[in-house]
């Protein structure tokens, strides 16, 4: 370069030298700086950042868990799970919406307002979203959109589980159904709260209900990883959840079929019970719907058909159910009258169809009367004349109480089906409490013939007919199978033991401490002061069914191994005037509305009993017409399946 | 103290290919490697269209850069001016005519590739004021005419990438041009000066701000305040870091970028999702290599007899520093986030071309380093 300037020159060059190392003193801090602040990122910070990193991409999905089944006694489902194909499409993989819909609408044959609903729903959700396309395709519209998949990109055909009930109605009113969850289900269940999710069915009704909990099982839980716009790419983890416990039930499906046939085309209600073990052999109400209905909500033309129907198909008769029992309750009668020592069974009475009381005429449903009576005629040919003067003796108190004892005016079931009604056993402080008027003596002979306040549902009944074809010993109706049970043998044992503690109390009176009302035999102790009274009773019935002149004759069984005795009941639906009276219309004459509801409650077979029933027709007419009949064909079945009933529980070793 | 005898610069082509600073090149190359695995990884651990054209874009520009190289040093001097004038034709070319590409007219459509000339104008700066500056004697620096010519010369590139609008380039552009203003010694109380002027202005320019550049200032200092809307990118960067801890997740495991939480992957975020992936350890090797780059460009300035190579090769080292600063600085929330591409990982075709520019002339002034301009 130049000489003279080599001054400024060298000044230039240093200025430039000097600029630049004191620039790379600040690189050098800003480069130390960012690696201090990697340092704290990653090294310092670095649990707190794995944390949100995985935050960022993990998603948890739980599926709905796999509801626990249903068995029958010996063994068979009768509400399990099955496969279900259904159609869903994830509108963010479809290209173009709109012509998958038509394609699937001309496949499926859907109408149109359904594929309007359909494109409303999806711009209502998130393009990643499944939509439900069509919950329950037959498997001929499965196979077809499979074999069309290839031009319905975005398509997917899927197998889930969903609800099967295989008896369909037989056993709704048992079990239930059940049902997409609603609001309603999530606020008052904590469990059902914490396992939603979409898609999610819990029980509605009956035991499916009940045991909500018990059945609901856990969710299975899937791990996977998400993109930053929420879409899955792929699937890390799958925990496998548990299915709901099996809830194995009393009943025999084969004479639950038969209650249902039974009752076909009528409203009515039928129960049949062990009436050692308490155990609930068939229960059913009828009309009934096909609870498999409601597995992906019933539409609403069906729903509407079923509510309105005037049989009331939604209403379990069996246990919400509540009717006069009519002539049913004259063997609590009697044996309450025999109990309290108010009457010789020898008694006469004479009836002439009708007798005046207090001014009031009280009519014999036999019109000419039925001559002079004894007490066990009358319960035979079911006089209600006979039966005004032993509520006369006994007062309404004391039937009350021996009611009450039997099981009447409590629930039965209560337990499984909280929506059971307890009916009324009225007594004069009952009017008092719940009325408000004092009570009228003739008040008390209608309750004699029950009628008037006394309501049962046909449960009770049953239960009532199997407490004192037992020997009058308290039993414990259950509809599940309870491992810890003692069997029919067991109980028997321990009802004569109870027995005989009786017969020592009287000795030792002061055992009675709580010592003794500790003891088993307590538990199935007996309800009456007098063992030959029950057998009165119990022969009454006998006659009533198997003796010429018995209410039920016409559907006796002779055979003695299917042998049964039973009562007949026939109550008013309406008071009938005098004029009615003279008619003497046939049932089918009157209408519907007003015809007398059937009843009949029977055990068998009578050397042994084991068995006791209720039959309710409702608005069936006589009960020795409508109801008796039905027992009759019950029984056959009922005994004939008892052997391998017996069979199944000792092969299984279980201790019914 | 500079020879007299006169200095042959007929240097036989072994000469030349000997003086090639062989641990500059080395640098280059390994952050070429890095890049191009880091560009794998963007693409999922497949060879797609960013790395294909990655890979393309460096090895067609790294061989251009060697050609270059061995251009006589004098050219560049020669060429300086015409060179900034040619990169401020296009950049008034590109708003005019340029290619719209994310609200941004920025690119010019060249048929073969779509040149970005703010990128070229970062290199074209420091070559117009190395040459600007080789004749001012140091008295005549501080001059009040001869300070307005270069202030001109930065003003109007700015504006015009400003107004593409490009915040990030014409920041960086800006640096640059004043890093070598400030080694040509300009007197430090005019940077002081135009600082206040700047700071005082600041509100009436943020004013003609873009709104949402407005938000990514705004953003910068609180970027919880709105976690998914403007705060994501750096949230996101600072996960995907934070994440990697010592060793990284490990190559083509890193779920923030694979799982596309990383805006701009390939990009600006490049150093995100390697850091990722690498951890600690990785990100301080390739800071490491960096520095090794920046201080070799330092040496070969300090080894050129000319003060037009040396003005370059400083401004250049100082240029890739900002550059490299700027960006990891950005992806680490200690910067707003303002687009600033990372030298030689960031996917880009101008950038890359820029750079190797840049050091090519830097090559060029190793083997002509005696080289003298007059």
């Amino acid at each position: 370069m130049i000489n003279e300037g080599s001054n400024t020159v060298f000044r230039k060059l240093s200025t430039i030298n000097r600029r630049m190392f004191i620039f790379s003193l600040a690189k050098a801090a800003v480069f130390t700086g960012i690696v201090g602040r990697l340092f704290s990122l990653q090294i310092s910070d670095n649990k707190k950042y794995l944390t949100l990193s995985d935050k960022n991409r993990l998603r948890e999905s739980r599926l709905p868990p796999v509801r626990g089944k249903f068995l029958d006694y010996f063994g068979n489902t009768i509400a399990g799970n099955l496969e279900v194909y259904q159609l869903h499409v994830i509108p963010e993989q479809v290209e173009d919406f709109r012509y998958l819909m038509i394609r699937l609408r001309d496949i499926l044959g859907f109408d149109n307002t359904k594929l309007a609903k359909l494109i409303k729903k999806k711009n209502n959700q998130k393009p990643w979203e499944t939509l439900i396309v069509s919950e329950n395709l037959s498997w001929e519209e499965f196979s077809k959109i499979n074999y069309y998949l290839h031009d319905l990109a975005g398509a997917k055909p899927v197998i889930t589980i969903g609800r099967s009930y295989p008896y369909s109605e037989s056993y709704t009113h048992i079990l239930g159904y059940v049902a997409q969850v609603s609001r309603e289900d999530l606020n008052s269940s904590e469990t059902i709260k914490q396992r939603n999710v979409p898609g999610l069915r819990v029980g509605k009704s009956g035991l499916e209900k009940n045991f909500e909990k018990e059945l609901i099982g856990t969710n299975s839980i899937q791990r996977y990883e998400v993109n930053a716009y929420g879409k899955r790419i792929n699937q890390i983890d799958h925990v496998e959840g548990e299915e709901g416990k099996t809830i194995k039930l009393t009943v025999d499906s084969e004479i639950q079929k038969l209650t249902q046939e039974l009752l076909k085309d009528k409203a009515g209600s039928i129960s049949v019970m062990d009436i050692y073990t308490g155990e609930i052999i068939a229960m059913n109400s009828s009309p009934s719907f096909d609870p498999n209905l409601f597995l992906y909500g019933v539409d609403l033309q069906k729903w509407n058909e079923i509510k309105k129907d005037p049989l009331k198909p939604l209403l379990n008769k069996t246990l919400s159910g509540l009717y006069a029992p009519g002539s049913t309750i004259k063997p609590i009668v009697a044996l309450s009258a025999l109990e309290n020592d108010v009457l010789r069974t020898n008694m006469q009475v004479r009836c002439r169809g009708k007798v005046e009381m207090y001014g009031h005429t009280y009519h014999c449903w036999k019109e000419k009367g039925h001559g002079y009576m004894t007490l066990k005629n009358a319960i035979k040919q079911s006089c209600d004349i006979y039966f005004y003067e032993v509520a006369r003796l006994l007062g309404v108190d004391r039937l009350n109480e021996t009611a009450t004892k039997f099981g009447l005016g409590k629930k039965v079931l209560g337990k499984y089906f909280p929506n059971e009604k307890k009916g009324v056993v009225p007594s004069t402080e009952w009017k008092k409490k719940n009325i408000g008027q004092n009570w009228y003596l003739g008040e008390t002979f209608i309750t004699g013939i029950g009628q008037g306040y006394i309501q049962t549902n046909p449960l009770q009944l049953c239960l009532m007919t199997a407490q004192l074809a037992n020997g009058g010993y308290k039993i414990y109706p259950r509809i599940t199978i309870n491992k810890n049970q003692e069997s029919a043998e067991e109980i028997r044992k321990i009802m004569l033991q109870s027995r005989n503690e009786i017969k020592d109390r009287k000795d030792t009176l002061f055992n009675m401490t709580g010592d003794f009302l500790k003891r088993k035999s307590n538990l199935h102790r007996s309800l009456v002061r007098n063992p030959e009274n029950i057998k009165f009773v119990l022969d009454a019935m006998f006659r009533s069914t198997n003796e010429v002149y018995g209410t039920s004759y016409g559907s006796r069984i002779d055979d003695p191994k299917y042998q049964f005795a039973g009562k007949t009941g026939t109550s008013q639906v309406k008071r009938i005037t005098e004029e009615e009276r003279k008619l003497d219309l046939e049932t089918s004459q009157i209408p519907y509305k007003d015809r007398d509801h059937a009843w009949y409650v029977a055990f068998g077979p009578y050397k042994e009993p084991r068995y006791a029933l209720s039959v309710l027709v409702e608005h069936g007419g006589s009960g020795s017409k409508a109801a008796a009949p039905i027992a009759k064909k019950l029984f056959k079945l009922i005994i004939d399946r008892h052997e391998l009933r017996e069979k199944s529980t000792k092969q299984k070793g279980v201790k019914i | 103290m500079f020879q007299q005898f006169h200095y042959s610069n007929q240097l036989t082509f072994f000469q030349k290919l000997r003086s090639i600073d062989f641990i500059l090149l080395l640098c280059i190359l390994i952050i070429g490697f890095i890049s191009i695995f880091a560009m794998y990884s963007t693409d999922g651990g497949d060879v797609l269209y960013h790395t294909k054209n990655h890979i393309l874009r460096f090895f067609l520009f790294f061989s251009l850069m060697i050609v270059l190289s061995f251009v006589n040093i004098k050219f560049w001097h020669a060429t300086g001016y015409i060179f900034y004038l040619i990169v401020l034709l296009l950049l008034i070319g590109a708003s005019f005519y340029g290619v719209t590409a994310q609200g941004s007219q920025r690119w010019i459509n060249l048929y073969f590739i779509n040149l970005q000339p703010s990128e070229l104008m970062k290199i074209a700066i420091i070559v117009c004021f190395a040459k600007y500056y080789h004749r001012i004697q140091i008295n005549n620096v501080n001059k009040i005419t001869l300070l307005a010519i270069p202030m001109v010369i930065l003003i109007i590139p700015i504006f015009l990438v400003i107004a593409q609008p490009d915040l990030g380039t014409s920041i960086l552009i800006a640096l640059s041009g004043l890093m070598v203003l400030w080694l040509a010694g300009v007197n430090i109380k005019y940077f002081v000066y135009s600082s206040l002027v700047f700071i005082i202005s600041a509100p009436f320019v943020i004013s003609f701000l873009k709104p949402y550049q407005k938000l990514r200032i705004l953003t910068f200092f609180n970027p919880d305040k709105d976690p998914l809307g403007a705060g994501y990118q750096i949230i996101q960067s600072k996960i995907a870091v934070g994440s990697g801890g010592l060793f990284g997740k490990g190559f083509l495991k890193g779920t923030q970028g694979y799982l596309e939480f990383l805006p701009e992957k390939h990009t600006d975020f490049i150093f995100t999702l390697f850091s990722e992936e690498f951890g600690f350890i990785g990100s301080l090797i390739l800071l490491i290599i960096y520095a090794i780059m920046i201080f070799r460009i330092i040496r070969i300035g300090y080894q050129s007899r000319s003060f037009f190579g040396r003005l370059f090769c400083f401004g250049f080292a100082s240029a890739i520093f900002i550059y490299v600063s700027v960006n990891m600085c950005m992806v680490l929330g200690l910067l707003p986030i303002v687009g600033s591409p990372l030298p030689i990982m960031s996917y880009g075709g101008s950038s890359m071309l820029a750079t190797m520019i840049g050091f090519s002339i830097v090559m060029s002034s190793n083997i002509y380093q005696r080289q003298l301009i007059s």
